[in-house]
Order: C-alpha cells, then structure tokens, then sequence
C-alpha cells in the first residue's frame, strides 16, 4: 500500500471512531439532560444543574464516550488538517439526526433532511481532498 | 431564543479555538509510531506534556458544559447541526492560523456544509 493510501485509510478510520463515540456520546448526554430537566439561568439553577449532571450515571456514560472521541481526535490531528478531520466528522450529523427521530421521536422536517444532504455533500468534497497538507515538523519551530 | 444564539456564539468560540490549539500542539506531539498499546501509551504521555494540549483543555471544557446547556434548551436536530457553524470558523482558523491549504472543493465542500446549517436553522 502506497503511504499516500495508508495516510487516507488511516484518517478515515480515525474519523469513523470519532464519528460513533460523538454519536453515542451525544446521545447519552441528551438522554441524561432529559432526566435532569431544562437548566434554570440563576446562580443556584447552574448549582443544581452541575451537582445534578455529576449525579447522572447516563452523563458520565456520555463523557466517557467523548473522552473517546478527544482521544481519537487527538491522533487523527497529530498527523491529518484540522480542516480535513473537522468537516470530516460532520458525516455523523446524518446518523445524528436519524437517531434523533428513530430513538427521540423528534419531528423532523423535509427541509431539515435537505440541510443535512447538503451537510454530507459537503463532507464528501472535503474527503476528496488530501488529508495533509503541511509538514508536522514546520510546527514546532 | 436570544439566549440560545449566545450561547451558541460561547460554544463556537470555545470549540473552535479550543480545537486549534488541540491541533497546533498535536503536530508538535507528532503521530504515533504505530497502534500497539505501548506506542499509544507513549503518544498519549507526550501529549499529555504539551502545553498547547493543555491550553486547549479549559476552553473544549468551555464547550462541553455550554453544550450540555443547549441541549436541555432546545431539540437534538436543532443543536448538534446549529454547532456545524464550528466548520466555517474552524477553516478560517485553520487556514490563517495553522498555515493549512485550504482549497477550492475543500472550501466549497465547508460552504455547503454552512448552506446546510443555515437551513436547518432556519427549521428551528
């Protein structure tokens, strides 16, 4: 395999990692904010909202499931753009909002789906770029 | 809805610049050797001793708990895309910042995903 394909394969399996750890991340987050209730602006709604999410066995499922997606974030970055692994990662926004409906039952309209086809278009130019486009090495100087 | 759009501007600006500096020290880390746990082990302490991965920590906390406060607002469909408007800021930050060569179909690949966005809003 020639190192241009490797550098390719790698950072779209990076990518892929980050995308179902964010995923269910998120959905566990959304889950746990859902047991707790909406956040009240005031010194002591922010209190009880802190020690509340501390409390949720749910939430801290969801952080471990981002601690995941920092960690694979951080090595596809060590290597890839920033600007390739960001936009890269949107992909997940149309698992997201699948989700959103099949597990939330959340209503989601026609132009909504048409936003996020246009989301994933977009990803899918990104990820026709090459993934590295300066030298590590010229950073540290 | 105001406190929502600025708390939305709180978590595009933690994220954002919370990840290039992520990014900024990441190159300096380096990649790992390879994916064996030692070399993961040994990737993950140099990183650990970076002071950009460090600076990067409170502001993706920033980002993190602001985010948490959306989503108790608002619907998941509406938030998680709404934060998509990262991907503009982030290319800008990338481009000027982190000296990437940001191209044409990169660009307009970022450009839909802000179409994308702004039609989802538009939805809330």
């Amino acid at each position: 395999m020639t190192s241009d394909r490797r550098i390719r394969y790698k950072t779209l399996l990076m990518v892929l990692l980050m995308v179902v750890s964010a995923n269910l991340g998120d959905l566990m987050l959304k889950r746990g904010m859902v047991q707790i209730g909406a956040v009240q602006m005031s010194p002591s709604g922010l209190w009880h909202a802190l020690m509340s999410t501390v409390h949720n066995g749910t939430i801290w499922l969801g952080i471990f499931f981002l601690i995941g997606f920092t960690l694979c974030y951080m090595t596809a970055v060590s290597w890839a753009d920033y600007s390739y692994v960001m936009p890269a990662g949107a992909f997940g926004y149309a698992l997201q909002t699948l989700l959103a409906v099949l597990i939330f039952h959340e209503a989601v309209s026609g132009r909504r789906w048409f936003g996020v086809a246009l989301i994933v278009v977009g990803v899918l130019l990104v990820g026709q770029t090459h993934p590295v486009t300066t030298n590590p090495k010229t950073v540290s100087s | 809805m105001i406190r929502v759009i600025l708390m939305l501007a709180f978590f595009i600006f933690c994220s954002t610049s919370g990840e290039i500096a992520l990014t900024y020290g990441m190159k300096m880390v380096g990649e790992p050797e390879n994916f064996r746990p030692r070399a993961l082990v040994r990737f993950l302490y140099r990183a650990l001793r970076n002071g950009w991965v460090w600076t990067a920590m409170p502001l993706l906390a920033g980002s993190f708990y602001s985010l948490l406060v959306l989503l108790s607002w608002a619907p998941l469909s509406v938030v998680i895309p709404a934060t998509a408007f990262n991907y503009v800021v982030g290319t800008l930050g990338a481009k000027y910042i982190l000296n990437e060569q940001v191209s044409r179909k990169r660009w307009m690949g970022v450009a839909m995903v802000c179409v994308g966005v702004a039609l989802v809003l538009i939805n809330g």
